[in-house]
């Protein structure tokens, strides 16, 4: 049952993005043009994400930490 | 409501008008849709040009190519590309008479809307909410049918005249004396065509040097008329007293626009109910505004007659006014009378002119006898003076269905625009694909409603338009609503958030443009 709303539901989601992006009005071939472009697209920015987003952030730790590091030994020198 | 104080007493009830704020969310994706379907018009648009795809729709010959071009502008691109995917909701052929329930022939389109092809299949009492029926005087049976019958076996269909040479029956002096007893005016004029009535009515009336001060949403024929009239036209914003006494200030002030030369006349050119808003007209104050500058005003009631007021007799009566403040008050027959044709009534000096002077008058055939004849029997149904109080049920009927149906109708949590009041109920729908969606999913479950668009309203703001009957029983209106609600969850269409922007209350500057919360 559960399955079944489920599926419910993502065919209700389905008909929303139709009729929001307005491929509810399109022809076939017009509709397998635009799913076709939008799922490059999409494929593309997440494939770009897999790849550069754990460098960009294991740089920007490091960068942190960096930066974290130097006020630690700074403070540690005035107490002294 | 708290327009009783503000504008020292002019209005004697509440006047509840709102117009929801488009939510931001809602407009964006309205444009990412129409940003889409203008791609894809391009796209087809080229396969079109280089003959990858068969061209369906008007082109010029070849030999014209070189000239001006006339299909190249936005409406025909919008026609082309965007009107065509959902033009299976108009046009659509009833073969009934259009009363509380309808019927269609089924039509279908194998090629995308291009063509149409009949199934021979009628499909059978469908609600209608689209026909503009306000007192349900459009019947097949009943008092005014019989009488209509009665007077065309006596005169006949056609009048094969203008109302100047031979069309002028006796039964149009008895239709005329009859307005003007309804309206409660000296004399009525009536003519066969309600557009007719406006555009060939108000170059009569005003000329070059007059100034016509007009409204934002009116009505083509009014426009079209005041066009034609060869005066000056300045748009006041819709419904807005502050910035209309702006234009009627500067007017006077300035007078003509190089010669300084007063004005020699000023119109105020207004509807009673504004159909693609649901709106009614602040007539308390435009009759203040206009007696204190010294203007005229044409009121334009075509769909508030009959619709509005505790008997009937439109928006004069619904703001409990008197008739001889306005001018030129100008109505239809084709809304709550179930005929066709228009009427003006004024003063007797004014319709006297207008006998003589009205191109309606000297060019137009008249009005047919047995159309006469049912807006004869109607008017005097609506007064009472047939014997019986079926007119003052149902335009009490017609009240109590407003109320009910705009209250359910906010309930749910849909975007409605216009007066509490106003039998025309304007259902807010924004994006493109909607409007074709809604019109589908409706008659498929039975229900006929107009839906409109660009470029009757503004690009994002399109809408779908019911119009209540006083035919309308509750079960009926209930099935309705009930449908509605349905379709508005499949297609997402609650977008209230129940944030009603309060009217414009403060004194007009350069500042205010749109009416925003404080």
């Amino acid at each position: 049952m559960d399955i079944k709303s489920m599926k419910n539901y993502l065919y209700w989601l389905y008909c929303q993005f139709e009729l929001i992006t307005c491929s509810y009005l399109m022809e076939p071939w017009e509709k397998l043009l635009f799913y076709t472009f939008n799922i490059t697209m999409l494929v593309m920015v997440l494939y770009a994400g897999y790849i550069f987003v754990p460098v960009h952030l294991s740089m920007a730790f490091q960068f942190f930490l960096h930066l974290f590091g130097n006020q630690h030994e700074n403070t540690v020198s005035i107490v002294k | 409501i708290n327009h009783i104080v503000h504008n020292g007493g002019l209005y004697k009830r509440p006047f509840n008008e709102a117009f929801e704020e488009t939510p931001m969310l809602v407009a964006v994706l309205t444009y990412v849709g129409y940003g889409v379907l203008t791609l894809f018009g391009y796209l087809r648009d080229f396969m079109r040009q280089w003959k990858i795809e068969k061209c369906q729709n008007a082109t010029e010959r070849e030999e014209q190519k070189d000239f001006v071009p006339l299909y190249q502008d936005f409406e025909n691109f919008y026609n082309r590309n965007l009107y065509t995917r959902i033009r299976d909701s108009w046009n659509r052929p009833i073969c009934s008479v259009p009363g509380a329930k309808v019927d269609m022939m089924e039509r279908v389109s194998h090629d995308y809307n291009w063509t149409f092809t009949y199934t021979g299949r009628v499909i059978k009492d469908i609600i209608n909410m689209g026909s503009y029926n306000y007192l349900g005087f459009a019947q097949k049976t009943g008092t005014c049918q019989e009488a209509a019958d009665k007077v065309l076996s006596q005169y006949g269909a056609g009048v094969c005249s203008t109302r100047q040479e031979m069309g002028n029956l006796d039964k149009h002096e008895e239709l005329e004396k009859l307005v003007a007893r309804f309206l409660g005016v000296e004399s009525a004029m009536a003519y066969g065509m309600g557009f007719a009535t406006n555009s060939m009515n108000i170059p009569a009336l005003v000329g070059k040097g007059c100034l016509i001060l007009s409204d934002e949403l009116n009505h083509a024929s009014l426009v079209l008329g005041a066009r034609l009239s060869g005066a000056t036209i300045r748009i006041f914003k819709h419904n807005n007293m502050q910035s209309l006494e702006k234009l009627l200030k500067d007017a006077i002030v300035h007078g003509q626009p190089r010669t300084r030369r007063p004005w020699k006349k000023i119109l105020i050119l207004v509807e009673g109910i504004y159909s693609m808003e649901g709106s009614i007209v602040r007539l308390p104050e435009v009759i203040a505004l206009k007696k204190k500058y010294k203007s005229y005003l044409y009121l334009d009631e075509a769909h508030s007659i009959g619709a509005l007021g505790p008997s009937g007799r439109g928006v004069v009566e619904y703001f409990g006014l008197s008739p001889e403040d306005v001018d030129v008050m100008m109505g239809t027959f084709t809304k709550s009378f179930g005929a066709a044709g228009g009427y003006i009534g004024g003063k007797k000096e004014l319709i006297d002119y207008l006998r003589t002077y009205s191109h309606s008058a000297v060019y137009a055939t008249s009005l047919s006898p047995p159309v006469v004849e049912q807006i004869i029997t109607s008017m005097k149904c609506i007064m009472g003076e047939d014997g019986t109080t079926v007119g003052e049920a149902r335009v009490q009927q017609l009240a109590e269905n407003t109320r009910y149906f705009r209250r359910r109708l906010k309930e749910m949590g849909f975007i409605i625009y216009g007066n509490e009041d106003s039998p025309v109920v304007p259902l807010m729908l924004y994006m493109p694909a909607k409007i074709g969606a809604f019109g589908r999913e409706m008659l498929k479950r039975n229900i006929g409603v107009v839906v409109v668009g660009f470029p009757a309203t503004p690009i994002i703001e399109s809408r779908a338009r019911f119009c209540l009957s006083a035919a309308h029983t509750k079960e009926m209106l209930d099935t309705a609503l009930k449908e509605i609600n349905e379709v508005g969850d499949l297609l997402q269409l609650k977008y209230s958030r129940h944030r009603l922007v309060p009217l414009l209350d403060r004194p007009f500057d350069e500042t205010t443009y749109e009416e925003t919360e404080d």
